[in-house]
């Protein structure tokens, strides 16, 4: 690829070695930095700006580590959303798979010491349940994910309910999940940030480094092609919504350790600022493009504009309008799809 | 092949065309006929209008949502665009006969603006319908509560009474006012050019493209419609329940209950295929699955499960088709 553009160059203007040395490290750094990335943390440095004209207390380390924290959990969440989207598809049961994860770790906490000891994997273990579900409907159902997803969201929150009113479980989270929601470790480091670290390392390496995530890429850009290629498709997509569904599900397990409680709608604010970060951070909602670190991007561009929005003591619908006005025209500058004539 | 034979020997694919919304109608009526049959007080009148307004109100929605929906777009703000409509008819839609119907027409407006922008941002911004709407229903359920920070404001209670009381012989006004929209909006929609060009569109943007078909134009004049009818949706739950309220969970779950109302109704989320009358045998469909729990006297606690249940088993009929695959590859689009 290098060499070939770097022959062309030569024999259209023929520079000599030097200019043709920077050239080619320009070219170079113009393939490796995605515009979208580089623009999301380009945005990044104008809200910190911004905040900081406003109060010089945004440039704090304890200001930059809080809002690491909170921006930890939406990352979770938008780890799974991701690889959902990385194939074509969506996950819109975010909502109620978060409050499944909080509300059955939290209930686990009141079966006696062994359910403390499990209230971890229970919750996380019936968001992969209900991302497996998920995954069932669009791989071997064939049905567009976008409804199977608000089926699995409808289904889970009739079980949550059903599940809150006939049987009043527990809402108090255990001590396990406050201390991986808002403990400290080494260097006063939060450990949220550090199990979103965890999280987004493991998805680094399955996406770029594994089968899996060569396939991931691959059924998003053609799954007919990947299907004729041999690749299994099926499972592919299966594991993709189980771990959307499991990582939804430690969101909620964090979130009620963060709040030290669970409650039904926990996880309705996650649904749309997930799917604004994945996009916001250049990957294609078509699926098959799009790169770990621009989600990075996109998820702390998010919690800054929201904490931004909210110390500046806007009110509430001037902060949703602007929420949203900023999304369109950060998309408009470089999300855009291409012409007809393209 | 003469050409009597082609008026009369067509049936077959026609009844294929519509085959979603008959299936939708039928479902409709099978559902309707156990609710009312097992209703404590009948089918009286009065019942009728109650279920008539809730469903209607819904299948306003619906119709939005298809009108989108056959481009291969989806709409995800109209929802909020029903809210945004609802907090300003409480606000304008009042006083004078004169002032209600500016109001009104004022509230109509608003909402076509809304689905220009969906449609504008779409079609020349070149942004995915899906973030798009997402970020613009923000902007609109801010507009929202800009204008209702609190529940409450009034609508003029003779348009009110009017919209979802009975007309003479004890039909639900409302079921006029869907009629009428079929007529006026729908209907002409279906039949113009346009139309045309956005199930096309659906079909396929690109060959319609290199057809010459007014992709650009089908697709704006769609949003706008979507937008439209969103904001008669919005305007009719004012008329219902006598308030304004910006509530985004209200908005999230008419959005949410739209599609879901669309794919029951027998319309392609593909695009393409589908109409907005069987959407709203959808909306009425679903509608009416969540009242059936309420005449069998079941507990109440049980009914967004029972709803979910039945949305997801309706949702797996759709992989009926698969049994129709010859080639494994048309599985993978």
């Amino acid at each position: 690829m290098g060499e070939i553009d770097s022959t062309s160059n030569r024999l259209r203007s023929q520079p000599d070695g030097a200019e043709l040395r920077a050239a080619g490290a320009f070219g170079e750094w113009r393939r490796r930095v995605d515009p979208a990335i580089a623009s999301a943390f380009g945005c990044i440095l104008v809200l910190l700006l911004l905040g900081s004209l406003y109060s010089s207390s945004f440039l704090s380390p304890e200001y930059l580590l809080q809002q690491l924290k909170v921006a930890s959990f939406l990352g979770v969440i938008a780890t799974g959303m991701m690889i959902v989207i990385l194939l074509g598809q969506i996950d819109l049961s975010v909502p109620w798979v978060v409050a499944v994860g909080g509300m059955m770790a939290t209930a686990a906490t009141g079966w006696g010491p062994v359910g403390v000891a499990l209230a971890i994997p229970v919750g996380i273990g019936c968001g992969i349940a209900l991302g497996l579900l998920n995954g069932c409907g669009v791989a071997f159902l064939r049905i567009p994910s976008m409804i199977v997803t608000l089926a699995v969201n409808a289904v889970a929150q009739g079980l949550m309910v059903v599940h809150t009113g006939g049987f009043s479980p527990q809402d108090a989270s255990s001590p396990a999940m406050r201390f991986i929601a808002t403990g400290h470790s080494l260097f006063g480091i939060p450990n949220a940030l550090l199990v979103w670290a965890v999280v987004g390392g493991a998805a680094v390496f399955l996406l770029t480094r594994t089968t899996f995530g060569r396939t991931v890429y691959a059924i998003g850009n053609r799954e007919r092609a990947a299907y004729l290629s041999g690749a299994r498709t099926r499972l592919v997509v299966m594991a993709a919504f189980a771990i959307s569904g499991g990582l939804s599900a430690l969101g909620g397990v964090l979130l009620a350790g963060y709040a030290s409680k669970a409650a039904q709608a926990m996880g309705d604010p996650y649904l749309l600022p997930a799917i604004a970060a994945v996009v916001l951070g250049g990957t294609s909602i078509l699926g098959g493009r799009g790169r770990y670190l621009g989600t990075v991007a996109g998820v702390i561009l998010i919690t800054l504009l929201q904490s931004i929005l909210s110390v500046m003591q806007i009110e509430e619908f001037g902060r949703h309008v602007i929420y949203g006005v900023a999304i369109i025209a950060m998309l408009l500058v470089y999300g855009r799809g291409r012409r007809h004539s393209d | 092949m003469n050409v009597t034979m082609n008026a009369n020997g067509d049936w077959p694919y026609r009844l294929r065309e519509h085959r979603g919304t008959l299936l939708a109608l039928l479902a409709f009526v099978v559902m309707f006929t156990i609710y009312a049959s097992n209703h404590p007080a009948g089918l009286n009148a009065n019942v009728a209008t109650t279920a008539a307004n809730k469903g209607v109100l819904l299948a306003i929605v619906a119709m939005a949502q298809t009108l989108v929906v056959l481009t291969s777009g989806i709409d995800l703000s109209v929802g909020m665009v029903m809210v945004l409509a609802n907090c300003l008819a409480s606000t304008i839609v009042v006083g004078s006969p004169l002032m209600t119907a500016l109001g009104a027409l004022g509230v109509l407006l608003v909402g076509g603006v809304c689905g220009a922008i969906n449609g504008l941002i779409v079609v020349f911004g070149r942004l995915q319908p899906i973030v798009t709407t997402i970020a613009t229903g923000a902007v609109y359920y801010g507009a929202a509560l800009a204008l209702r920070r609190v529940p409450g404001g009034d609508i003029s209670a003779p348009l009110a009474d009017a919209l979802t009381g009975q007309l003479p012989g004890g039909v639900p006004a409302s079921l006029a006012l869907l009629l009428a929209l079929v007529l006026i909006v729908w209907l002409p929609f279906r039949r113009s050019a346009i139309g045309r060009a956005a199930y096309a569109v659906g079909s396929s943007e690109v060959a319609a493209y290199m057809s010459g078909v007014p992709v650009r134009r089908a697709k704006f004049v769609a949003y706008t419609l979507s937008g439209l009818l969103a904001s008669v949706a919005g305007l009719f739950i004012t008329c219902i329940t006598y308030s304004g309220e910006a509530s985004a969970a209200n908005g999230n779950t008419y959005t949410l209950y739209s599609i879901a109302a669309v794919v029951l109704g027998g319309v392609s989320l593909f695009g393409g295929s589908g109409s907005a009358v069987g959407a709203i045998f959808g909306a009425l469909m679903f509608r009416t699955i969540g009242d059936l729990l309420f005449v069998f006297n079941l507990d109440p606690l049980w009914q967004p499960l029972f709803q979910g249940v039945v949305l997801a088993a309706a949702v797996c009929l759709g992989a009926a088709r698969l049994l129709q695959v010859r080639n494994r590859l048309d599985l993978y689009g």
